[in-house]
């Protein structure tokens, strides 16, 4: 079963570039994708811009409306996901809480509609 | 046509009933581990039941009923499948369910019984307790999957209505299926939260029985049952987990209460006033010996804890009998397990009988903040102070709880007290 692992967190409680944190921080999401692959898990995944760089787009009567921003003002954005292929939702939820980011942000677990 | 009566339809129907609320966990459980779907066995499984009805009251009842329903149940739940209308993408399932259906008639059925059915509740407990399902609706599933309790009965435990306790259900079971929650025991990394998660479940059905939150019916002895049931049954399939033996030492112990609990009047009776001759002996017996033998183990949970405290009440011959030091002891390692405010309550209240109520009192001020919405801080507060003569502010305390009380039982008890204190 696929399912999608949403990062959000708060960009500012992340781990900054330059501090001490960062180094082990972004070398175990290459560790995590690794392991994904290797157990042959991983259909995608990537990492995000940051929400100041996101654009929100809605069409509303034919009109097309055109935002700066991300759509939810939360102080936690969508910082990235995995797209991953897990034997059932406790699997997932084990993958969900290897991502670095779960130590500081939220991992939302989604399963992947399967049309029939 | 209108049917005419059975001759055998009466007792087929009560033999029926029996059947199916004694094994329906077990047959269900094992129907959706076959079928993997959880709505598709019990949609089948209720099929079941129903041509049961009209088969034995025509044929008499069949050896083994349980092996007949599981039979049926797979039978039908291959022509469910055919009628889906995606029929293509189902062929696999249904070739599995013919050759376990082939299976069983080269066995002749007839001869098997109901422990010959692998043993599934289990692992469909834990399916229907997994934190990604709400609390209310894991209790829902639980008493609807496990315990074969009906949508109505568990929709009028809870007050709810029987179309939205239903929806309730429906969403649930659609969540495992979509969402790919397993039928399975949980690995052993992730056991120990799953189980506290399923014992939660089962203590939470024992709570709403024993002290209802709702109504006019302080006790609910449907749910009582059902949750000393399912205590039962998870510390027979998990010997090994202490807190499993624990929950149900603490059930039986609790439980062993029950019948002392309401006066003849069916008004409430404090456990300092029970008559303890109506204790129920033998369940009491039956919760010492799983605490002592599980206290040795060495792995001491919160639930056994709390059993080891009721058990020092049900050891109590008199209430001014009662071990208050033990007692205060036990509560300082349940706290040390898990701090909170309420468990700090009840062992002031330990310590105003062990020692004085000024010093309950004291322990009660940093409490304040955070129980000030919890209706028994205040019962506590009120009986603290009435204990040193502080009348006035002892009212106040009762009427909040009475402002806080939601059980009319409990707050004519309450407005009884209040009134007692008036003639001061």
């Amino acid at each position: 079963m696929q399912y999608m692992l949403v990062i959000y967190s708060n960009e500012a409680a992340d781990p900054q570039p330059g501090t001490a944190e960062f180094g082990p921080f972004m070398a175990g999401y290459q560790a995590f994708t690794e392991r994904m692959k290797k157990e042959g898990k991983l259909v995608s995944g990537d990492a995000l811009q940051s929400g100041s760089t996101a654009t929100t787009v809605s069409v509303r009567n034919g009109k097309t409306q055109t935002m700066d921003g991300p759509f939810a003002e939360t102080k936690e954005t969508l910082g990235g996901y995995y797209l991953l292929d897990c034997k059932d939702l406790d699997d997932a939820l084990a993958c969900a809480a290897m991502i670095p980011t779960a130590s500081y942000g939220r991992i939302e677990v989604r399963p992947v509609v399967v049309w029939e | 046509m209108k049917s005419e009566p059975l001759p055998h339809s009466k007792k087929a129907r009560s033999e029926i009933e029996t059947t199916v609320r004694k094994e329906w966990g077990r047959i269900l459980a094992s129907l959706t581990k076959t079928l993997g779907d959880l709505q598709l066995a019990e949609d089948s499984l209720q099929d079941a039941v129903e041509s049961a009805l009209q088969h034995w009251g025509k044929n008499g009842l069949p050896n083994s009923p349980p092996a007949w329903l599981i039979q049926t149940a797979r039978r039908k739940a291959i022509d469910r499948l055919r009628r889906v209308k995606n029929f293509s993408g189902k062929e696999k399932e249904i070739t599995y369910l013919m050759e376990l259906d082939a299976l069983d008639a080269a066995k002749d059925h007839l001869e098997t019984s109901a422990s010959d059915i692998p043993d599934k509740r289990l692992e469909m407990i834990f399916t229907c307790c997994h934190p990604s399902i709400e609390e209310k609706s894991r209790i829902a599933l639980t008493l609807r999957t496990i315990g074969g309790l009906t949508t109505q009965e568990i929709a009028s435990a809870f007050l709810d209505k029987t179309e939205a306790m239903a929806a309730r259900l429906t969403r649930a079971k659609k969540k495992i299926a979509l969402a790919g929650i397993p039928y399975e025991i949980p690995k052993k990394e992730i056991l120990a939260d799953r189980l506290r998660s399923v014992l939660d479940v089962i203590y939470l059905i024992y709570n709403e029985g024993y002290s209802s939150s709702h109504r006019d019916e302080l006790i609910r002895s449907e749910l009582c049952d059902e949750a000393l049931r399912l205590s039962a049954l998870i510390a027979s399939l998990m010997q090994n987990q202490t807190e499993a033996q624990g929950l149900h030492a603490l059930i039986l112990l609790h439980d062993s209460r029950r019948p002392s609990r309401l006066d003849d009047t069916g008004n409430f009776v404090s456990l300092e006033k029970q008559d303890r001759s109506k204790w129920n002996r033998e369940n009491i017996k039956a919760g010492k010996v799983i605490l002592e033998k599980v206290l040795t183990k060495g792995a001491i949970g919160p639930y056994q804890l709390q059993a080891a405290i009721s058990a020092c009440h049900a050891e109590a011959e008199a209430w001014f009998k009662t071990d208050w030091g033990q007692i205060l002891a036990l509560y300082d390692l349940l706290y040390a397990l898990e701090p909170s405010p309420v468990i700090r309550l009840n062992q002031a209240y330990a310590l105003s009988n062990h020692s004085s109520c000024e010093e309950a009192l004291n322990w009660l001020h940093p409490l304040e903040g955070e129980l000030n919405t919890y209706q028994p801080f205040h019962v506590a507060k009120a009986d603290f102070l009435k204990r040193i003569g502080k009348f006035e502010e002892a009212k106040q305390s009762l009427l909040k709880a009475i402002s806080l009380s939601t059980n009319h039982q409990e707050k004519q008890h309450l407005v009884k007290t209040l009134a007692q204190l008036g003639t001061h």
